[in-house]
């Protein structure tokens, strides 16, 4: 569905990404983990054409993408962003924010669908005139989330979807995720910070570090806690909480 | 807990009076610590961050701040003026938040900010226990960081320039709102253990609020847990995973796991009576 | 699903508070009005405020009844009664050539609102297409845009004002395109650094991802944002931008006799200035009064949609 290759992208002097590669299934979940700068982002970005300084090969569904996309590209690709505060216009209700995509796509019906959309992700009528300071974490969340289901795509992009949010609204907003995927058969690239979240969203991840994919396996390697390389073995070390001797490990290689 | 404590809170409140009523942020809260590690975990809204402020008397305006008891080492703070509270603060009680950008001046270099601490002493002294400091914290290549200006600095390195500066006049507590949070994985293990190493000397409290249940239990001594405004459930932290109330449970089973059965994740149903009920106390 | 809330969308029946409170509104334009509704109230708490308003709401409506309210006509010319003081037939008296200043006043408020909406309906338009433009493109366009911006920027605003009108002659359109000229370049600037702060922010993110058009994404979602900053700094600016046009009037460059405008009539009045301060001392108020009403506006609108410099 997705297949990159050797995709670097530089922000001036800056290499972000370098010569990454992976190919994700047609109803697959891939993940991508990685620390703050190592370019998880920035190849998320890159495919969804946010990013326009990228070199090497993006194809989705089979065909090679350039730097600018067209409308069939946006209808089959949407994104998630980690930020629910910042993702939503303050100054848009709901309505407007979810049914602006159906608007710019010319589709015909916008008011069913955006009741619809609202429907899927467990938001009422009643919070369709709703502005986003109304609204809490989760369900501006939620209203991202429709805002990406209202075009029917194939593919989601999730950047860090959960990471700004409490744990027991992350638990309801990652099933409302995997409900989704399976119900849809969507095919869903999740980038986080937390490989507790990979690891229970995802069949495949791929480690970053650096702009580089560090290691990429399947996601029973990681619940078995066996990845191969030491920098993975060490943030799911990391991950478990606070252990002196992890903590000892970092400080010898960093 | 004896006279000697630290620490002692009793009955705290704070309120904030809104166009539509007012609104209790703390509800009534109560405990006691020495130099040891306190856990506060709860999700946004739950207090527990108030509490920390409310502690160090840096409650925003218009929030108001009741306790029956409030002492600090034998001091009452409820009766001390600002002018006290503030001597305290600072030099007998630091805080530490999660962004560091927020308390670090930008236009100063971090070796001035943390030689605020000793300005009795002579300039080329203070810069010598500056550097201490940057090394206490682990900083490599403490010279560079001291004439640096923040946003010279990474995110896991001004922290450490923050907690350098927090701890640089030896305060007997330390109060640490999610000083992690902000912070990469494996900087944030350092992060820990440079706090581990000062208080496992027994010379420091450490309160940590964090909304992070693994990271507490794993870190702390002892773990509160806040639920709109009140203590739910304290405990000792080794055995936060067996905890007794449903808030706590339900927290801990909607984490996924690494090594978790997949599937879907237990979403927390919230009783109403909690708001009300005594907290739970786990086996002493 | 428990995080539903079913709180009624308030109906129109059970009074227009209400309504426009209802926690969930039945339609955008509810949702907008109680907006609007809930900055109102805001806005109300602020005395000083509220005195701003009332004074640009009084102009207004003196501007609209100005024939009704006048009594005399102001362009009539009665040599036998010059110079009157306040009192009897004329409430503040009469000028030079025996007009009625009241009514000459009433009928300047006209010429002041023209000025004031005219340079604002040019000057804003301008200012945030220009500085909305350069900060969402980036790159040359900003180049050009900004270097345009302080070409006119570095123009003193009456001297720029001036050379206009000696160039085009006097009047009061040239005076109002001349202060337009002159007026915009700040809000430009205003608007290009709201815009450079939310460019990157997940909504603008999202809109170009849905594949909305530059256009698209500037008119519908940047401009409403930068406009609430450039509304404040208009307002603010109105006080200048009357008193500039008082200044173009004294000076004869301005609006033209007979027309009845403050700036002119103050000049007219400044050799009678000792025995019949009436005559310049009225006008003089009137613009003093209500380039305070508009800073007072400025500075309440400010509080309720600019918080953040507050």
């Amino acid at each position: 569905m997705i297949r990159v290759e050797s995709l670097s992208v530089s922000f001036g002097r800056v290499q972000a990404v370098r010569e990454v590669p992976f190919h994700v299934a047609p109803g697959e979940a891939f993940g991508l983990v990685g620390e703050s700068g190592s370019g998880k982002s920035t190849v998320l970005g890159a495919i969804a054409g946010l990013i326009q300084d990228w070199s090497g090969t993006i194809s989705v569904a089979g065909q090679p993408q350039g730097r600018r996309r067209d409308k069939a590209f946006h209808k089959r690709l949407q994104m998630v962003f980690q930020d629910p505060y910042g993702a939503l216009h303050p100054r848009h209700v709901v309505d407007r924010i979810v049914g602006e995509p159906a608007a710019i796509h010319g589709l015909d019906e916008v008011g069913a669908r955006v009741e619809k959309a609202l429907g899927e992700v467990g938001l009422g009528p009643a919070f369709r005139y709703r502005y986003p300071h109304q609204l809490s974490g989760g369900q501006r969340q939620r209203v991202a989330i429709a805002r990406a289901l209202i075009l029917e795509p194939e593919i989601l992009l999730l950047d860090e979807p959960t990471s700004a949010l409490d744990v027991s609204v992350q638990a309801e907003v990652l099933n409302l995720l995997a409900r989704l995927r399976a119900e849809r058969g969507l095919t869903y690239i999740l980038v986080s910070h937390d490989l507790a979240v990979i690891a229970h969203m995802c069949d495949r991840l791929a480690v970053m570090r650096d702009g580089r994919v560090v290691e990429e396996m399947g996601v029973e390697e990681l619940r078995a806690g066996a990845p191969r390389e030491a920098y993975t073995r060490r943030l799911l070390a990391a991950s478990r909480g606070y252990d002196r001797a992890a903590a000892e490990g970092f400080e010898s290689t960093t | 807990m004896s006279a000697q404590a630290l620490l002692a809170v009793e009955d705290l409140r704070v309120s904030f009076a809104t166009a539509t009523g007012v609104v209790e942020a703390v509800r009534g809260v109560s405990f006691t610590m020495g130099r040891e590690r306190l856990g506060i975990v709860g999700e946004s809204g739950s207090g527990k961050s108030m509490t920390g402020r409310a502690i160090l008397g840096l409650v925003p305006p218009p929030g108001r701040v009741d306790a029956r008891r409030l002492e600090f080492d034998g001091i009452d703070l409820t009766a001390a003026g600002s002018k006290r509270r503030r001597a305290l603060r600072g030099r007998r009680i630091a805080m530490i938040l999660q962004d560091p950008n927020y308390s670090l001046n930008p236009v100063i270099t971090a070796g001035r900010q943390i030689a605020e601490a000793y300005r009795g002493l002579s300039r080329a002294a203070a810069r010598e226990r500056a550097l201490g400091m940057l090394e206490a914290v682990r900083v490599p290549d403490p010279e560079r960081v001291l004439r640096a200006y923040p946003h010279e600095l990474s995110g896991g390195m001004a922290q450490r320039v923050m907690i350098a500066m927090m701890l640089a006049p030896g305060p007997d507590l330390l109060i640490a709102d999610e000083p992690t949070s902000a912070l990469d994985v494996s900087v944030r293990v350092q992060v820990l253990a440079i706090l581990d190493d000062l208080v496992g000397r027994g010379r420091m409290g450490l309160i940590l609020i964090s909304h992070d249940l693994g990271l507490v239990a794993s870190f702390c001594d002892r773990v509160l847990v806040m639920y709109d405004g009140r203590i739910v459930e304290s405990c000792r932290a080794s055995e936060l995973e067996s905890a007794r109330h449903p808030y706590t449970r339900g927290l801990l089973a909607a984490r996924p796991r690494i090594d978790g059965p997949g599937g879907e994740l237990p979403v927390l149903d919230r009783d109403p009576a909690w708001r009300d009920a005594p907290g739970v106390c786990g086996a002493p | 699903m428990k995080a539903l809330d079913d709180r009624s969308a308030g109906s129109f029946s059970a009074g227009p508070r209400a309504w426009l409170m209802a926690e969930a509104a039945g339609s955008r334009r509810q949702a907008r009005l109680g907006r609007w509704y809930a900055a109102w109230l805001v806005f109300r708490r602020n005395p000083l405020a509220v005195t701003g308003l009332a004074i640009v709401c009084g102009l207004i409506v003196v501007a609209l009844v100005a024939p009704w309210l006048a009594g005399h006509s102001p362009i009539e010319q009665n040599l036998q009664a010059r110079l009157l003081p306040p009192g009897g037939g004329h409430w503040l008296g009469t000028d030079a050539l025996g007009r009625d200043i009241f009514a000459r006043l009433v009928h300047g408020a006209r010429i002041t609102l023209l000025i004031v909406a005219l340079v604002a309906a040019i000057a804003a338009p301008v200012g945030l297409i220009m500085g909305c433009s350069a900060g969402y493109f980036g790159g040359w366009v900003d180049a050009v845009l900004m270097r345009i911006t302080d070409v006119f920027l570095a123009f003193p605003r009456l001297i720029l004002a001036l050379a206009f009108v000696a160039a085009l002659g006097p009047g009061i359109e040239n005076a109002i395109l001349a202060i337009a000229i002159t007026a915009w370049p700040p809000y430009a600037r205003i608007a290009r650094a709201e815009t450079i702060t939310i460019r990157t922010s997940g909504f603008i993110q999202a809109a170009r991802l849905q594949g909305a058009s530059a256009s698209r994404i500037l008119v519908g979602h940047v401009v409403p944002l930068t406009s609430s900053s450039v509304i404040v700094r208009v307002t603010l600016d109105m006080a200048g931008v009357i008193l500039t046009a008082a200044g173009l009037g004294f000076l004869g460059l301005g609006a033209q006799p007979p027309v009845a405008e403050w700036g002119a009539m103050i000049a007219a009045g400044r050799q009678f200035m000792l025995d019949q301060w009436w005559v310049a001392a009225a006008p003089g108020l009137a613009i003093l009064v209500v380039s305070l009403g508009f800073n007072l506006l400025g500075d309440g609108l400010r509080d309720v949609l600019d918080p953040k410099h507050g």
